[in-house]
């Protein structure tokens, strides 16, 4: 064979071959990150986990009630509040101000706001909220994840929203039905499948957020149902768990980490199978 | 509409039908003016999140601000337990940030637009969905577990094999020897930078996938059709051709490992010294305030503030030429 062919060849073959490593690499990962995520959270999962509350220091059994209560209540409470909002906004974008100065501007900022690092919402959330009203609590942390679940929310809602046929728009404003209407029960309508997507992978997103809570909704040790109080929620649990000396508390860690990854791949497979079905129509 | 409905039901008067049609109008009106500006108001939130986030933190990191000017940054001793004037510095938090990233993106790069490539013209069509999935998914995976996996799995395998290993290797070796400096430890930069890697990883896959995407396939097809190699194709056509996206889709990911905070809180060990070692201990703005913040006070607190706005406006602007790039790559394909 001609020496640059050879070459050539030679070359192809290593970047593939360096390719293929790394994928396999990517794959490893999760591979191992999952395995023992399993291996060391499986042996604590037990009925007391959803019974029983947050153990103190040296206890030899306990749970997670009180955690995993908080965090749904923080999860629902900061998706309602960021996801209407967010399609409110995403609605704007789309529709209203498709071509206007201040929608590039907005498009903007809230690409940025996607990526902002989590802990700074947590001390804007602090010293806007905590500070103010004198005291950590539930409601501080849901909104804290309510400003990061906005920015996810305003980015899906306005991409679906774009990929409706304008002919569906006109024919409605033909009929005489009012832009707000053509909005909510035409455009909505017809992107319904993706816009719920994107609010289920804002939750997604949310429900293992640790740093904003840190210091917003900070953690409890006992049940609670106050969200003005501050309230225990299971990735704080798991941040003050992890370092600890106690075996309790590290195995309630990983168990706590493997159910929070559950809930996480469980709402990113629904989502994605929702996104899917809408492409196939 | 149902008001219609119900007066043309009723056959009413020429005159009634006037007057509820009106009123319908009317209402329409409101209704459409009305949900006008709560989408308008909504979109302004937006800006109004970014506004209240700067406005905070200044008026948080004032205090501090004052007390230290801009001394703050190229002070390296950390000491809030001193009373009643404490120094405190950012040069630790900010070399650690820097650092970490640093290492993390030489390791993800490289790797997530390896693993890139692969999806897009190596690995066969029935793999493609899957493994894209699969990788999506551990981007998906909220950053505790990778922190809580680092320090009881992956520190543990470094400390005991890895890191004796280089320590051996560059013993005496100029530069290196102390860059690589012992003893060994779990809580480490260079631990902490690991786990940064694999978290950025899928991340920066995701990405230049989508981006390497852009490329038409007539122009691949072309190449191909010439009798280039895969490497080729991708070093002169996908390359070039996706070359400021692929840019753009790097500094998101450098964004997000400037601003990571439970990834490393763990295992960085927050100490403020720098030593120039990579196994020695270390800190970055995010694991410094993650871990100090909810026990300070006074000036403490407030410098903290003052660090997390430093990271703020440091991401900010990465993020910013981040989004720029990305945008000129979507104009693109978008005709």
């Amino acid at each position: 064979m001609n020496p640059l062919y050879a070459a050539r060849r030679r070359r192809d073959v290593l970047v593939r071959a360096l390719c293929v490593a790394a994928a396999a690499l990517g794959l490893l990962w999760l591979g191992l990150i999952l395995w023992s995520l399993f291996a060391n959270g499986l042996a604590g999962l037990g009925l007391d986990v959803f019974t029983k509350t947050t153990p103190p220091p040296g206890a030899t059994d306990g749970g997670l009630a009180n955690a995993i209560v908080g965090s749904l209540a923080m999860t629902i409470l900061g998706v309602s509040i960021g996801a209407p909002l967010g399609m409110l906004a995403g609605a704007y974008l789309a529709e209203y101000g498709r071509y206007e100065k201040l929608s590039d501007v907005v498009r903007f900022i809230n690409d940025i706001l996607l990526s902002a690092p989590s802990i700074i919402v947590g001390l804007f959330i602090y010293i806007a909220v905590v500070q103010t009203t004198g005291g950590f609590s539930g409601y501080a942390g849901a909104l804290a994840l309510a400003v990061i679940v906005i920015p996810v929310v305003v980015r899906t809602t306005e991409d679906m929203l774009l990929l409706v046929p304008n002919q569906l728009r006109e024919a409605a404003s033909a009929l005489g039905l009012p832009r707000s209407l053509v909005i909510r029960r035409i455009a909505f309508r017809a992107a319904r499948a993706g816009v719920i997507t994107g609010v289920l992978l804002a939750t997604a997103r949310v429900a293992g957020e640790t740093a904003p809570l840190l210091f917003t909704a900070l953690s409890n040790q006992f049940w609670s149902l106050d969200m003005g109080a501050a309230m225990a929620n299971l990735p704080v649990t798991i941040n003050n768990f992890v370092q600890s000396p106690y075996e309790t508390w590290r195995q309630l860690a990983w168990t706590g980490a493997l159910l929070i990854t559950l809930a996480v791949l469980a709402l990113n497979i629904v989502a994605r199978v929702l996104g899917a079905e809408r492409k196939l129509k | 509409m149902t008001e219609i409905a119900r007066t043309a039901l009723t056959r009413a008067s020429p005159a009634q039908e006037t007057a509820s049609r009106a009123r319908a109008l009317a209402a329409f009106k409101l209704g459409d003016s009305t949900f006008y500006w709560m989408t308008r108001l909504a979109a302004l939130a937006v800006l109004g999140v970014l506004g209240g986030i700067i406005l905070t933190l200044v008026i948080g990191a004032w205090p501090a601000l004052q007390a230290f000017g801009a001394d703050f940054l190229w002070t390296q001793r950390w000491a809030p337990q001193l009373q009643p004037d404490p120094v405190l510095g950012a040069l630790g938090p900010i070399y650690g940030t820097l650092l970490t990233s640093f290492i993390a993106m030489t390791i993800a790069a490289p790797v997530g637009v390896g693993v890139a490539i692969f999806l897009t013209e190596l690995c066969p069509e029935s793999l493609r969905r899957p493994v894209g999935m699969a990788i999506e998914l551990l981007a998906g995976i909220p950053s505790i577990i990778y922190g809580m996996w680092g320090f009881f799995v992956l520190a543990p395998f470094l400390t005991d094999h890895f890191q004796p290993a280089m320590i051996r290797l560059f013993d005496g070796v100029p530069v290196l020897g102390a860059l690589f400096a012992g003893p060994p430890s779990y809580l480490s930069l260079f631990n902490a930078s690991l786990v940064l890697a694999i978290m950025v990883l899928p991340f920066i896959t995701a990405i230049a996938r989508d981006v390497f995407a852009t490329v038409p396939p007539m122009l691949k097809e072309s190449a191909y059709g010439m009798g280039c190699t895969t490497w080729e194709v991708v070093r002169n056509v996908v390359i070039p051709y996706t070359r400021v996206g692929l840019i753009g889709g790097l500094m998101l990911g450098l964004g997000r490992a400037l601003g990571e905070t439970m990834a490393v809180t763990f295992i960085i060990g927050n100490s403020f010294k720098i030593t120039g070692s990579l196994f020695a201990p270390g800190t970055t703005i995010s694991a410094a305030i993650a871990s100090e913040f909810a026990e300070s006070d006074g000036v403490h607190q407030s410098a903290l503030i003052l660090l997390g706005l430093l990271l703020f406006v440091l991401t900010f602007f990465v993020l910013a030429a981040a989004r720029l790039m990305l945008r000129r790559i979507e104009r693109r394909q978008g005709g």
